[in-house]
């Protein structure tokens, strides 16, 4: 355990050596070293899992503190991790998946002349993320979080020739910024409240000290929340995550899929207690969690960028997260993170596989038929699009079907049904995907179809392993059998407390018969179902049907298209004025009032010096004259007295 | 005298003005030799800054190393040197500045460079000075002597189109404010001399005084111009970007790096301890231009179309914070303030040699004229990268410590200001995004820039001790937050002493604000 | 013997010819010489009031004058030579560097 500042310390040296003579070292020596650090990285992990699966459930948390960070008075935060079962698990996560997509990277960007930076950068990552989940304060947790975002900022720019790539690692970054700003004031809230930013004394003092409803803790959780929804883009700060994508693919696969979006998840489920005490604060973030699913799956129905549909859609899939943490199913959260890090990585990779092979084409429009060409690629992402639409026995099935179950469990019905036809639109949308990319006609222009190749082996191998990732990742967590729900056992230590409070305040703890759930999950399956057979109806039997339908409701699809012109709202409503204002108060309050009143008292000045100096005229006489005229004065004043 | 036997106070100060004098006996073609005595000499004054590091005790509020002796004894001025945790840091800085200046302005400067190197060395001695000085007529002395030398900087070296304006208008600025600052001072020694007997101009005796709350509030304004002007407080700062703009990169360098500390840390010296119940009565009125003073610094930056103006601006917008934890009262407001000035030298110091850099391979400052420099200039722009980061405050990085301290303070006094605050921390991202997007990303759309020169050798080696004094602030600042801390929270325990009752003397109701005197008079 | 106010009388109108021509001539010897006339009418008042209260003061005084008055007239001419050499002129009226 004394070794879990190895796992972001191999990393954060991959970043070293490739940033400082990444430029110097062959390709080679440069992938090598970068997957070399997260392949030490993913085996130190593994061995401290195996350190705590050897502990008693209940004793499985250590609490590693490094040093002293910051001190000034009461105020001391140290650098120190927490190792328990979530962070364990997120950090497996990030080092498994971190590594594959390593590997995945060093096919993809072979030919890239910024090789070694695109491996530093991502070695950066690798170690802010891990900083993140091992974080055992608020503050070391918001260091990792801003490094994330620094990273992603950085990858997303990655091609900053590209104006378009720029842009949106900017308004990545600030808008992630409006959301640390909640995330800030959270952190200041809580230790003038607790006295100390420490998770487990925190955790502790908050049982101990409030009652459930209480207006601070309502504060500091919905505060941190507004830092959860910028990082996990949710409603409303969810815009900058379509428009990430710029950044090489790889990079959305690691960061805008598999790890850093679901720190929010991961955030809100770590301060499960805070959560389970503050029920409004749980209600807002099922809301949001709930509307940015459905909404953001509406928009992936019509997009027509692969990795647009794909970025959408993990919007839409942290909603469910979000949703699930937010009726207390945190253990379902955290499950569907973990299988949406699998499914997501690889379909993003897999969408990268076929970027690649058509050197560069991200227009489905322009794809079709794909499947003949890239087999590995067609059938890993099949197994990709069936775990998230939810069919049986994929990983994203049992997860996303546990956060439906608990929703209508806990009592909110409408968010279920929201949530059911969410899951419908996600498997029509990622079966239209499929549809139009593997299926059909090619649409390709002969120039690029000559070109096509599979992916070669760095990438084709870690699509293979997250494909059936993909497949048997959900078996650690089955519903109804006997012994099945194993992940849940493994993270209830973590969410016991929250676990008792809810159930203390709420009807908590009814479990229907299994039929029900049965029924249930017949239900989620058949929905999805219906979801890939309208898709495969309007996609490969009837092609022409979706431009009828997209005629027919052509404002609808307007809307959809143009993702309900948010963006364009965001520019008009803030972005824009705050320029206009900004620029007015320049030009009129800066310049002409205040420099103009410095300006104007030297002004005043030199004035009064222009009508005074004409009395100085040079003339000796003159200056003979007026020393007469004041002796005389001087002399008829003297007689006066 | 802490295991040293020589007055390194008195050392250190005038070491500088000893290479002044060595310098005029060099040969004026003799550049090279110039430079070196310039750069030997700061260093060595660096090396004593470190031996005071080294000899200073954290423990002790109280001033260390002191020298005193009778200068002027009929009125009761003396030589009095003391360093104590407000002072030592801001010290460290400023010594650890000297070399890297002369370094940055070895091929920048190439006429007149003697006269530059003096003028260098001459402000180095007024700088130290005023950190240092405990007796207010050698702390005024050497704050007007600051300005001579940083006013030819920007005179004689500066930009040819408007350095005439910019000189005269930094010079009569800040000398407009440091006059109502002598009065202050001379009110102070006359008060003291018919309540006490006793004519002394030093801050040990001053800080014995117990003055009335009225003359209190009138020498509060008085110091507080004088300071206001130089941090540069929100409606005093419209000199700043011109005096930055014009100066030559050396002098942009110390100017905000340095100079515009001795505002904040004149607040922190005098202000705080010796009127702390005009400090109390005074902080909402300090507390809204400091805020202002932050967003408003932000969102001017987001129109500047010169990099330095930019930056300038920015540090309006930095000091507002300073100034924001200084008016908290509380522990981590003020110890976040101090860190911060000395954070806010380290990056917006290098930002200022970075675009000194870029000036003088492209002789331009405008952002239109730059665009895409990643590709020429890789190095280049990861230094600036890692300023930019440091002066948004990414953790990890320095900034992030100063702010999340004031911030921290401030939300514990109110929310809400910490709330406002935080907005400039957004802003930051904003506008400094921007700029490093307009300069060094998209494609270079400029002939001349595409065959610009990365940095060379003696550029990266004056970076990377910037660099690594971020790093290591933003990494384990606790060291230098315990040495300050005493003597902060003796500053502190003076104000907070008084906070109840000045709370009640003036019950802080907005009108006071515009008719205290009246109202106190009766 | 002289009363004392026709010296006085004498002293007053060679101080007014003096003023006159300071204030009227255009030419810098002459002004020159006025400020000398001037000088010396001063010196004749005190002579003669030294001789009237029978105080050697005012004679040493006169002394003083005709030092302070030998000095000016070295700078003073050294100061036109060179205005006429800079110049060409000696002629107040074109010399107004001193204009505001």
């Amino acid at each position: 355990m004394d070794s879990a500042w190895l796992i972001p310390a191999f990393p954060f040296a991959g970043f070293l050596i490739n940033g400082l003579w990444g430029r110097r070292l062959s390709k080679k020596r440069v992938g090598t070293v970068a997957c070399g650090a997260m392949a030490l990285a993913f085996l130190t992990a593994l061995r401290l899992f195996w350190l705590l699966l050897q502990q008693a459930p209940d004793r499985r948390i250590w609490e590693p503190v490094y040093y002293t960070w910051i001190a000034v008075g009461e105020f001391s935060v140290r650098a120190s991790f927490l190792l328990d079962p979530l962070s364990m698990v997120m950090v497996l996560v990030v080092t498994g998946v971190g590594l594959l997509i390593h590997i995945y990277s060093t096919g993809y960007m072979h030919d890239d002349p910024g090789y070694a930076r695109y491996f530093a950068y991502l070695n950066l990552f690798a170690c802010a993320m891990l900083l993140l989940v091992l974080a055992g304060n608020l503050l070391v947790l918001f260091v990792g979080w801003e490094g994330v975002g620094l990273c992603s900022y950085l990858l997303i720019g990655f091609w900053y020739e590209k104006r378009s790539a720029s842009d949106a690692g900017k308004k990545a970054f600030i808008v992630n910024r409006i959301g640390d700003f909640g995330f800030l004031l959270a952190i200041f809230l809580t230790f003038w409240t607790f006295g100390t930013l420490q998770f487990s004394e925190i955790f502790q003092a908050a049982v101990q000290r409030f009652q459930p409803g209480d207006m601070v803790l309502t504060g500091i959780t919905l505060l941190l929340f507004v830092g959860a929804v910028g990082k996990s883009a949710q409603l409303p700060l969810y815009v900058w995550l379509p428009d990430a994508m710029e950044g090489p693919t790889p990079v959305s696969a690691l960061i805008h899929a598999a790890t850093m979006v679901t720190a929010g998840v991961y955030m809100v489920a770590r301060c499960s207690v805070l959560y389970a005490l503050a029920p409004l604060s749980m209600g807002v973030v099922a809301a949001v969690g709930c509307a940015t699913a459905v909404f953001a799956a509406t928009i992936g129905l019509v997009q027509n960028d692969i990795k647009r549909v794909l970025a959408y859609s993990t919007v839409s899939q942290l909603g469910y997260m979000f949703l699930g943490c937010g009726v207390g199913a945190y253990v379902a959260g955290i499950f569907h993170l973990m299988t949406h890090a699998f499914f997501k990585a690889l379909l993003f990779l897999g969408a990268g596989s076929v970027i690649h092979a058509l050197g560069g084409e991200q227009d489905i429009r322009r794809m079709g038929g794909l499947r003949r060409w890239l087999p590995v690629t067609f059938w890993t992402f099949l197994a990709g699009s069936l775990a998230i639409a939810g069919i049986f026995p994929f990983a994203g099935f049992f997860s996303k079907d546990e956060i439906l179950f608990e929703t209508l469990m806990t009592g909110h019905g409408l968010l279920y049904t929201l949530a059911l036809g969410g899951a419908a639109l996600t498997a029509f949308y990622m079966f239209r995907l499929v549809f139009r990319t593997f299926f059909g006609e090619s649409r390709m222009d002969p120039e690029t179809a000559h070109h096509v190749h599979e992916a070669p082996g760095a990438m084709a191998v870690p699509l293979t392993i997250l494909a059936v990732l993909s497949l048997v990742g959900g078996w650690v967590q089955v519903p109804i059998l006997e012994d099945g729900k194993r992940f849940a056992r493994f993270l209830s230590p973590v969410f016991e407390s929250a676990r008792g409070i809810l159930a203390g305040t709420s009807e908590h703890g009814t479990h229907p018969s299994l039929w029900v759930e049965g029924a249930l999950m017949g239900l989620s399956v058949m929905v999805a179902l219906a979801g890939i057979g309208v898709a495969y109806r309007w996609y490969v039997a009837d092609p022409q049907r979706p431009e009828k339908v997209a005629a027919r409701f052509s404002r609808a699809y307007r809307w959809l298209l143009h993702k309900y012109y948010v963006d364009e709202l965001y520019q008009a409503v803030v972005v824009e004025p705050l320029k206009r204002l900004a620029e007015t108060v320049h030009e009129w309050v800066d310049r002409a009032v205040i420099d103009g009143a410095v300006d104007g008292a030297g002004a005043l000045f030199r004035r009064a010096g222009a009508v005074l100096r004409r009395i100085q005229t040079g003339l000796v006489q003159h200056y003979a004259l007026s020393v007469l005229a004041g002796v005389c004065l001087l002399i008829l004043a003297a007689l006066a007295v | 005298m802490e295991n040293v036997f020589f007055p390194v106070l008195s050392a250190m100060v005038f070491t500088p003005l000893l290479g002044a004098l060595l310098l005029v006996f060099v040969d004026r073609e003799n550049r090279p030799l110039q430079r070196w005595v310039a750069l030997v000499t700061m260093a060595v004054v660096f090396g004593f800054a470190l031996i005071v590091y080294g000899g200073f005790d954290p423990a002790r509020a109280g001033m260390q190393f002191e020298e005193w002796t009778p200068w002027i004894p009929a009125l009761g001025i003396s030589y009095h040197l003391g360093v104590d945790g407000i002072s030592l840091l801001l010290v460290m800085l400023t010594a650890f500045l000297g070399p890297i200046c002369v370094l940055a302005c070895w091929r920048d400067i190439r006429d007149r460079v003697k006269e530059f190197l003096v003028c260098l060395l001459l402000l180095q001695t007024g700088m130290l000075g005023v950190f240092l000085a405990l007796d207010l007529v050698l702390f005024y002395l050497f704050w007007e002597v600051m300005l001579i030398p940083m006013a030819l900087l920007i005179l004689v070296w500066g930009h040819p189109a408007r350095r005439v304006y910019a000189a005269v208008k930094f010079f009569l600025y800040t000398m407009a404010g440091s006059v109502f600052m002598l009065v202050g001072i001379l009110v102070l020694y006359f008060h003291q001399a018919k309540t006490t007997g006793t004519y002394s101009f030093d801050l040990t005796d001053f800080m014995a005084l117990r003055l009335p709350f009225r003359l209190q509030l009138w020498l509060f304004a008085a110091f507080g111009v004088a300071f206001a002007i130089k941090v540069p407080m929100f409606p005093f700062h419209t000199w700043l970007p011109d005096a930055h703009t014009e100066a030559p990169t050396v002098g942009s360098v110390v100017l905000a790096a340095v100079l515009l500390k001795m505002g904040t840390y004149g607040f922190l010296r005098f202000n705080l301890p010796l009127f702390p119940e005009a400090s109390v009565f005074f902080t909402p009125l300090m507390v809204a231009l400091a805020l202002a003073g932050i967003i408003y610094g932000a969102f001017m930056c987001l129109v500047q179309k010169d990099l330095k103006r930019l930056i300038a601006y920015s540090s309006v917008s930095h000091l507002g914070f300073v100034l924001l934890g200084l008016f908290t009262f509380t522990l981590q407001g003020l110890q976040g303030s101090l860190i911060q000035m000395i954070n806010h030298g380290l990056s917006t110091g290098a930002l200022f040699l970075l675009v000194g850099m870029l000036y003088e391979r492209r002789h331009t400052r405008m952002i239109a004229d730059f665009g895409g420099l990643s590709t020429p200039v890789p190095r280049l722009a990861v230094f600036f990268m890692i300023a930019t980061l440091a002066s948004i405050g990414l953790p990890g990085l320095n900034g992030f410590v100063g702010e999340f301290l004031i911030l921290l303070g401030t939300f514990k006094v109110r929310p809400l200001w910490a709330a406002l605050g935080a907005t400039g921390v957004i802003l930051a991202a904003w506008y400094m995004l921007w700029m490093v997007q307009r300069v060094f990303f998209g494609e270079v759309h400029k002939e001349e820039n595409r065959s610009l020169l990365d940095l060379v050798p003696r550029e990266v080696g004056l970076l990377v001790p910037l660099v690594a004094c971020m790093v290591w602030i933003g990494v384990a600042p606790t060291g230098f937050l315990k040495k300050s801390e005493p003597a902060v929270d003796r500053v502190l325990a003076r104000v907070q002493q008084v906070q109840q009752t000045a709370r009640e003397k003036t019950q802080l109701k907005p009108e006071c604000l515009v008719s205290w005197y009246p109202a106190d008079r009766k | 013997m002289v009363p004392l106010h026709y010296y006085l009388l004498v002293s007053a109108l060679l101080f007014a010819i003096g003023v006159t021509g300071v204030l009227v001539r255009r030419n810098a010897i002459v002004i020159f010489m006025s400020i000398e006339l001037m000088l010396n009418a001063a010196n004749l008042s005190f002579v003669a009031f030294s001789r009237e209260l029978q105080d050697l003061s005012g004679q040493l005084f006169v002394f003083f004058v005709m030092v302070v008055a030998a000095a000016e007239v070295t700078v003073g001419l050294a100061i036109i030579v060179t205005l006429h050499r800079n110049w060409k002129t000696i002629h107040v009226d074109a010399i107004r560097m001193l204009k505001g």
